[in-house]
């Protein structure tokens, strides 16, 4: 595996198995009185976020502190970021305070990639802007196996999984894009023209405008959140005409095969891309995906820092 | 142990690959003890070890009434289910086993490239106030077993912890023994102890043969390679 975790698309077949076959040792941890392993201790893992996060940043957390791992949280509000500090200045910071991996979030894509060039420890990417976010598409990955009942070394070939809604904002969706269809998915994409970014010819899916069309073709249906905070132009005409044409409610849910999952990256907009009752019925995975991120990021950690020291 | 071979099985700062065996250090022309693979335990001979440990756990537990069976991966785990059956066969009940992985309780980690990991399957009964027998196919540096000793602890609190082995072949670097020993194999550290068993490698087999002729471990090495 590479050193780094920047995005899905860097990743082999045989390390993404890996980091599922792991994912799945480690949920056992969660299981036991002492939800503990000694194999990180002595090492730091900085949480960077430069963005707001409740799930990612707590379960890279807990993940961290299962594999006694010492954790630091760098709060951008109140730092020296708030002062004007460059993302640059910063990872010298982090560097000489010995950060053996650094997790980071960043609005702007790109900004982990950049600061994998500066630090001699590993980055992960915990998000950055609308490119990528490889652990959520690992942990979804994870979900998807473990409910269809594939074991170890398993892949996902044959599922066939629709990623809906506002794409073009989705670093979740791209993540998946790539990483589904490493493992033999077969990956269709239903949004709005407006909210497909221009050159998505180049990714390995379909794509259609129609959601009523694909939930019948679907085994897996993703739906992704309208991204208020990064919308500024008007891609659709009202939030109700979106939910009318792409949101997931119980009529559209009764159109999916009889095994088929429904699953959302969070936070939800409920009653806008799904509704309440669709969330909360058995065929969502959502708070499954929440548990199911803290093992895969787990197996991220100790598979980057469990082993020999990066090389000085 | 994650592998058949041993050549320095757990044991950090011992390059598998440059060792001097004792007593050829002059140079001398003659090759080393064993230039091939030589068999030490036989299909038959593994049996009747594995049988005769059966009786001896029965006998020092008073019928194995509260023992669970834990293999350490990958070979302890094949040999912990038939010492279990054959408890079974001889006291009439069921004996729970399982396994155990170490692997995140290794002291060598950080000397190589992450490891895969193996399976850990404790029986529904839990390990809290049975005596647990470890079980594996060599003991060696008794680093694994440290290890597996420290993996238990966060599992539970067993009454006793015992330890089965398939072959002690020596050089200890703990103070560790094991309780129920299938043979005690005098060897030096330039030599490797292979043990094939059926499930794992299609035969019964236990092998001695000079360091560096293994062929590359199947499972358990290399994974995680750093670019």
């Amino acid at each position: 595996m590479n050193r780094h975790l920047i995005s899905a698309a860097d990743l082999s077949k045989q390390d993404a198995l890996l980091i599922l076959d792991t994912a799945e040792e480690l949920a056992q941890v969660a299981d036991r009185p002492i939800k503990k392993l000694p194999t990180l201790r002595g090492r730091t893992v900085v949480n960077l976020f430069f963005e707001d996060s409740t799930r990612t940043r707590i379960s890279f957390e807990a993940a961290a502190k299962r594999l006694s791992a010492d954790v630091i949280n760098f709060a951008v509000k109140g730092s020296s970021v708030a002062k004007g500090e460059s993302l640059k200045d910063t990872a010298l910071t982090l560097e000489a305070m010995g950060a053996d991996a650094v997790v980071v979030r960043h609005s702007a894509s790109g900004a982990p990639l950049r600061l994998s060039n500066w630090l001699r420890g590993s980055v992960i990417n915990a998000g950055d802007g609308s490119h990528e976010h490889p652990t959520q598409a690992l942990l979804d990955a994870f979900t998807i196996r473990r409910r269809f009942g594939r074991g170890d070394g398993e892949a996902l070939d044959g599922l066939r999984v629709t990623i809906v809604g506002d794409v073009l904002h989705s670093r979740v969706a791209r993540s998946n894009v790539w990483l589904l269809h490493l493992l033999g998915a077969e990956v269709a994409l239903v949004a709005p023209p407006t909210l497909l970014p221009v050159a998505i010819d180049d990714w390995p899916c379909s794509v259609s405008y129609d959601l009523d069309a694909a939930l019948p073709k679907s085994d897996v249906v993703m739906m992704l959140r309208i991204q208020q905070e990064r919308m500024n132009a008007a891609y659709f005409p009202s939030v109700r005409e979106y939910s009318r044409r792409y949101g997931l409610d119980t009529a559209r849910v009764g159109q999916l095969p009889e095994d088929a999952i429904v699953m959302h990256p969070g936070p939800m907009n409920r009653g806008v891309e799904i509704a309440a009752e669709v969330a909360d019925s058995p065929r969502s995975t959502i708070v499954e995906q929440v548990a199911n991120g803290v093992s895969v990021r787990m197996a991220v950690l100790y598979l980057l820092l469990g082993g020999r020291e990066v090389a000085q | 142990m994650a592998h058949a071979a041993h050549p320095a099985g757990g044991k950090p700062g011992t390059p598998g690959d440059s060792v001097t065996v004792p007593g050829q250090a002059g140079g001398a022309p003659a090759p080393g003890p064993q230039a091939h693979p030589k068999t030490v335990l036989e299909a038959a001979e593994i049996n009747r070890a594995l049988t005769r440990i059966a009786h001896e756990i029965i006998e020092r537990t008073h019928g194995a009434e509260h023992v669970v069976l834990l293999g350490i991966p990958t070979r302890g785990v094949p040999l912990a289910e038939r010492m279990a059956a054959r408890i079974t066969g001889v006291e009439g009940r069921q004996v729970p086993h399982g396994s155990l992985d170490i692997t995140m309780y290794r002291d060598d980690l950080r000397l190589r490239p992450a490891r895969r990991l193996g399976p850990t399957e404790v029986p529904a009964e839990g390990i809290d106030g049975k005596t647990v027998v470890l079980v594996d196919d060599v003991l060696y540096s008794g680093r694994t077993v440290r290890a597996a000793l420290d993996a238990l602890n966060d599992l539970g609190r067993p009454l006793a912890v015992q330890l089965a082995v398939l072959v002690d072949r020596g050089h200890r670097e703990l103070p560790i023994r094991a309780d129920y020993v299938g043979k005690n194999l005098p060897t030096s550290q330039a030599e490797v102890v292979r043990v094939l068993l059926t499930e794992t490698d299609g035969e019964d087999a236990v092998l001695l043969e000079p360091v560096g002729t293994e062929p590359r471990p199947r499972r358990g090495g290399v994974t995680g390679r750093r670019r």
